[in-house]
């Protein structure tokens, strides 16, 4: 059968125009969109990795090396802080649905459509809800803790549909082999579910952490801009993509925001073929 | 002492799940209760389509129509670049290319989809803006700039929704329309995608809402300047550029009024949201 559509495909070329044409369309569609993405990696790496100097990863910010040091670890805490608050909730959210609620669940809908509700949220209204209640109804003031508590409510429903996809694709068998050997509901979870389903929370987890590395708009107004490794929670602090927007915005560092763009881009790609790496081997078992 | 283990965990599980509702429910209060009394005040009108915005002005005004149109104007624009070359590309990975190449696009198409809006941003305000005034005049930064940059990023969205689309339509009538004689090109178009398009049209509806919300890459190539647009190759500051502008050192109504900038974006999500899940949910 496929080599009957194969032969028919050959035949089709060459005769008919129209079906020359859209031929021609859609592979023209397909190389200007990969094209624009060779392009923009190319283009960045090219003109950012001369300016990649030492001094960029000096100890200490000055507007003399405009060093991109402690933007790199306060991004760093930013996702281990917010990492750490989103992954229990979604994962434990997921759980919920999928092990413990029963079918046709009012509860279930209500959570699926705030979900979906608050993956639609864009980053800057999520920027504005943390100033008003983080940073100024609950007073934590600009904070890597107020950044991070809005970021994790930002990635939380990405966590919960990966998740939940991937508890969903663990077998019914295991379940009812390990409820047959007498374990509770809550052992079955935890023993046998969550270890099956790792790789696909684990390639969730990875979106989340590049979701946070390349956020900007949310953190502008609740982490605050102040450059320096910040000595606690309560202390602000710019991430690297906040970096490189101050730097761009002011206009007078363009050589040091290609080189903070260079970096960017390599750990949104680490992310990215870590995250493909870890799917693979999920889709294997 | 098992039982109550189970008992407190289904309890934890539970409260977990309420997060998220408890998360959006705070995101309402919040937003509403900051931004609706600013609205009062100046009147609801005034607000939504007084066409001046100097906040700085005695007496101030607070007019947020340019604003208003200049988020319809980009997305439109994004739709107009984005769409089109969208849904062709994922019709290339679903029904055109090779298995070899698609596993080289698919990833590519992920990446596109991660790559930081700041750096997006950065990109056209090294490379597109000089190219438009080159190529258009003006200074650069405008309304067609804006547009391309939107354009692309909303690309990965429209590519990845629309694929799922393509590849959700049944075989048969791929085959059939093979059996009737229709060439390979002719079969997908006139047949594998007009099945598709609830599909597509949901794919459509969740770029523009990422059109419209996007924020940092827009203000780095739009011009922000807050008048009325006259041209696409005028500068212009979107609902979201507004916000963050002039948030820094904004104080008392001036405040209020940029949070009810927000109310009305956030608005404008929700509708968009609610079409989307609308579609999907009638599509399914």
């Amino acid at each position: 059968m496929k080599q009957l559509i194969r032969s028919e495909k050959r035949a089709s070329i060459g005769k008919d125009p129209l079906s020359l044409l859209l031929r021609f369309l859609v592979i023209l569609a397909a190389a200007i969109t990969f094209g624009v993405l060779l392009f923009l990696i190319g283009y960045i790496l090219v003109q950012g990795i001369p300016y990649l100097t030492p001094s960029l990863f000096a100890l200490k910010y000055t507007t003399e090396n405009v060093s991109l040091f402690p933007a790199i670890i306060t991004t760093l805490e930013m996702v281990f802080l917010s990492l750490s608050i989103a992954v229990p909730l979604g994962l434990f959210t997921a759980i919920y649905l999928v092990e413990y609620a029963h079918k046709g669940n009012k509860l279930v809908e209500v959570i699926r459509l705030t979900a979906e509700t608050l993956s639609g949220i864009p980053s800057i209204v999520y920027g504005l809800f943390g100033l008003l209640f983080f940073v100024t109804y609950l007073n934590w003031g600009f904070s890597i803790l107020a950044g991070a508590v809005t970021m994790s409510i930002m990635i939380l429903p990405l966590i919960m549909r990966t998740s939940e996809e991937a508890l969903k694709s663990v077998p019914d068998s295991y379940r009812e082999a390990s409820f047959g050997l007498g374990a509770g509901r809550l052992r079955t979870v935890f023993r046998i579910v969550l270890p099956s389903a790792l790789p696909g929370i684990l390639a969730g987890l990875i979106l989340g952490i590049g979701r946070i590395v390349g956020e900007t708009a949310a953190l502008l107004y609740t982490a605050g801009t102040v450059a320096q490794i910040p000595p606690s929670v309560f202390a602000s602090g710019r991430t690297l993509s906040l970096h490189m927007y101050i730097l761009s915005s002011e206009g007078l560092y363009t050589d040091q925001a290609y080189a903070t763009a260079v970096v960017l881009l390599l750990t949104v790609l680490l992310i990215n073929i870590l995250s493909v790496y870890v799917a693979k081997k999920f889709t294997k078992e | 002492m098992k039982k109550y283990q189970e008992t407190i965990m289904r309890g934890v599980f539970l409260l977990a799940a309420l997060a998220s509702i408890l998360a959006i429910l705070l995101i309402c209060f919040f937003l509403f209760a900051n931004g609706l009394p600013a609205m009062s005040k100046i009147g609801f009108f005034d607000f939504l389509l007084g066409t001046n915005w100097s906040p700085n002005d005695v007496p101030p005004s607070y007019g947020i129509f340019p604003m208003i149109l200049g988020s319809i104007y980009v997305t439109a624009g994004a739709i107009l670049f984005g769409v089109p070359i969208g849904i062709l590309t994922a019709l290339f990975m679903a029904r055109f290319c090779p298995l070899r190449i698609y596993k080289l696009l698919k990833p590519a198409v992920q990446l596109l989809a991660g790559i930081p809006s700041v750096v997006y941003g950065f990109f056209g305000l090294v490379l597109l803006v000089p190219l438009i005034r080159n190529l258009c005049g003006g200074n650069g930064s405008s309304i067609l700039t804006a547009s391309l940059l939107l354009g692309i990023m909303i690309l990965p969205t429209i590519i990845g929704v629309s694929e799922a689309a393509l590849r959700a339509v049944s075989e048969h009538y791929y085959e059939g329309a093979l059996a009737l004689g229709a060439s390979h090109e002719r079969s997908v178009f006139f047949v594998v995608l007009p099945a598709a398009k609830s599909g597509i049209l949901a794919a459509v509806i969740l770029g523009i809402g990422r059109a419209i919300g996007e924020t940092m890459a827009v203000i780095m190539v739009a011009g922000n300047q807050a008048r009325m647009p006259t041209g696409i190759l005028q500068g212009i500051r979107t609902l979201t550029a507004n916000i963050v502008l002039e948030m820094g050192y904004a104080a008392e109504l001036h405040r209020e009024a940029l949070i009810a900038t927000g109310v009305i974006l956030f608005i404008f999500i929700l509708i968009i949201n609610l079409s989307f899940t609308a579609i999907t949910r009638r599509a399914k």
